[in-house]
């Protein structure tokens, strides 16, 4: 079990520093000298120069590399060009909409995608089944922005029900907190919840097959407690995995769906940085939401052994 | 439609005199299409989208960019069938012309990272030392959320659909090439490659003859994935602001456009919006359709 943790938090190490020289290599090939947009506009070549030789700009690449790496491990994500604060702060002022958002998406997906799941699995080839899949096939072509439009039209402008927009704190209200993200929350949700509805029915018809589930339903037990006691538990495992790799799929929304719904958080963060150019800021996001990424997927392979006592590592 | 019927038809007209033309993947592909009507649909949205997108100009279309100020938000009409936007444009004739970016973005991605997922793979697995280092970058641009590296890759380089391209291409390539590798490494412990191999025949002739034959059906069906997914990944860079330039409508750019107007002209949302997602819907469906064909037991499961 240790010797596994250890291999895992390695490899997951060697991950990170690909993503890290990856994040770097693409600060390197920006377009422009930084050094002349720090100085500004009525800079000397002299002032240029000397603000190459204090950031050490001149030096090899992997020199450059190496010493951002340390100021990465010192919590220092760099400065943005157009605000002159540092990305770190920035992102940490961004961070409660963005957590928000994600996690009421991820929890209620679960909550409805599991379920739906499995049931499609327990009435498999009835016309449940199909309605099941058939959402799911729609669920995977319509992009997060269109749906969420849909969703505003209908239920902030034509019916009045919930605000077209915006975002406010759950320090000012858990409802009007709750309000502003049940529209964002269903239109980024609807792709994940497909996603792990599809692998909770696959993995679940795999387990219904086996003799154990024969021997369960033989020895007179309900068949909600063989569905859920007996072969939830078994089908766990490929669900954990989907639902930590669908975690991509709820980061790229975000950005989308905050753009859609004004929500002040990170995803809105990088496009105004796009939108100004403002490198760091987009490098420190990617840094941050890859990072996140693989330690979650580091848990969710750790987790395994919550569903399956025999897996020892 | 007309051509997957002549497909259908030919070797049924003569099969003993071409028992070899048509491989056994080839004749599972024509039965799932039989048996899933859907993928038949999913195909004939695709050819119509494609014809719309080439006969564009020929389809009642007006120039795409032209302003006319005096004709602004005109709601759709009988002379603006979709309305118009803020610039008096014709929506109509945008959307039409935007389904040329996103076919051509789709389709270009999905050709380009499976040609380079493929090559890549192919070598990977095949040797071991290349394998190690591929591998974990592989690992490591996977571990960056497709569309955050597509944004990345636009920021450092001007806005054209030929940038959007080769950002797509480098962000879906790594699943290609982790798929492709699988794919080989099972296959090179088969018998038959074990026999080709003591059989004295050198390494690329396996590989073409031995092991490509095997993964071009996957790799076509991962193809019709990525190229769905490249086209909401376009359509995700156009609205954001770090896609297709604004002077080429695309359906991603015509919606940024409408998204501070929501509340007065949603057409200029809605049209754009089911286009992509039916086209993106047809491309799935026949996805679906060639994967139940390949594996006719995963077919039972998904």
């Amino acid at each position: 079990m240790i010797a596994y943790i250890v291999r895992r938090l390695f490899s997951t190490v060697v991950v990170m520093a690909v993503v890290a020289f990856v994040v770097f290599s693409l600060l390197y090939l920006t377009p422009g000298d930084p050094a002349a947009i720090i100085a500004g506009d009525i800079a000397t070549d002299q002032d240029i120069q000397r603000i190459h030789m204090r950031l050490g700009l001149d030096d090899p690449f992997l020199v450059r590399f190496g010493r951002w790496v340390g100021s990465l491990a010192h919590g220092d994500l760099g400065t943005s060009i157009f605000t002159n604060l540092p990305v770190a702060q920035l992102i940490g002022q961004r961070v409660e909409p963005t957590l928000s958002l994600t996690l009421c998406t991820l929890v209620v997906s679960i909550l409805v995608a599991v379920p739906l799941g499995v049931v499609a699995a327990a009435k498999a080839g009835t016309w449940l089944d199909r309605a099941v899949m058939s959402f799911s096939v729609f669920g995977f072509s319509m992009p997060v922005f269109v749906f969420a439009y849909i969703l505003i039209l209908t239920f902030a402008v034509q019916l009045d029900w919930l605000p077209v927009q915006g975002y406010t704190n759950f320090r000012d209200g858990v409802w009007e907190w709750l309000r502003h993200l049940i529209l964002p929350s269903i239109a980024l949700g609807t792709v994940y919840v497909a996603l792990i509805t599809r692998m909770t029915r696959a993995s679940m018809l795999d387990v219904l097959a086996q003799d154990y589930i024969r021997t369960a339903e033989a020895k007179g037990l309900a068949p909600q407690q063989v569905l859920i006691g007996h072969a939830l538990k078994n089908a766990a495992i490929p669900v954990m995995t989907i639902i930590g790799v669908g975690i991509a799929l709820l980061i790229s929304g975000a950005i989308v769906t905050e753009t859609v719904f004004a929500l002040p958080g990170i995803g809105r963060l990088t496009v105004d940085a796009i939108l100004r150019r403002d490198y760091p800021i987009i490098q420190g996001v990617i840094l941050i939401f890859s990072a996140v990424y693989v330690l979650v997927n580091l848990l969710v392979d750790l987790s395994y052994v919550l569903f399956d006592p025999r897996i020892r590592y | 439609m007309a051509r997957t019927a002549d497909i259908g038809a030919a070797p049924a007209a003569a099969p003993a005199a071409a028992p070899r033309s048509m491989s056994p993947t080839w004749r599972r592909f024509r039965e799932a299409f039989r048996r899933h009507p859907t993928a038949i649909l999913g195909a004939a949205i695709l050819i119509a989208m494609i014809a719309i997108a080439i006969f564009a100009p020929w389809l009642g279309t007006v120039d795409p960019q032209a302003v006319s100020p005096a004709k602004r938000l005109r709601p759709p009409s009988g002379a603006f069938w979709l309305g118009t936007d803020m610039l008096g444009r014709d929506v109509y004739s945008r959307v039409v012309f935007g389904a040329r970016v996103s076919l051509t973005v789709g389709l270009a991605v999905a050709a380009l990272s499976t040609l380079l997922g493929l090559t890549i793979g192919l070598v990977t697995g095949y040797m071991r030392r290349v394998d190690a280092v591929v591998m974990r970058v592989m690992d490591g641009l996977m571990s960056i959320p497709s569309v955050l590296l597509a944004i990345a890759l636009m920021a450092l380089t001007k806005a054209s659909i030929g940038n959007v391209i080769v950002a797509i291409t480098l962000a879906e390539m790594p699943r290609v090439v982790r798929l492709v590798r699988s794919l080989v490494l099972s296959l090179r412990e088969q018998t038959y490659v074990e026999a080709a191999i003591a059989a004295g025949t050198t390494l690329p002739r396996i590989l073409v003859r031995h092991i490509l034959p095997n993964i071009v059906a996957p790799l076509l069906v991962q193809g019709t994935y990525v190229c769905g997914s490249a086209m909401i990944t376009e359509a995700i860079l156009s609205f954001i602001g770090a896609g297709t330039p604004p002077n080429i409508p695309s359906w991603g750019n015509i919606m940024a456009e409408g998204r501070s107007l929501i509340q007065i002209a949603s057409y200029l949302i809605v049209f754009p919006g089911i286009c992509l997602s039916v086209t993106v819907l047809a491309v799935n469906l026949l996805g679906d359709g060639m994967r139940d064909a390949l594996d006719p037991r995963l077919a039972r499961r998904m």
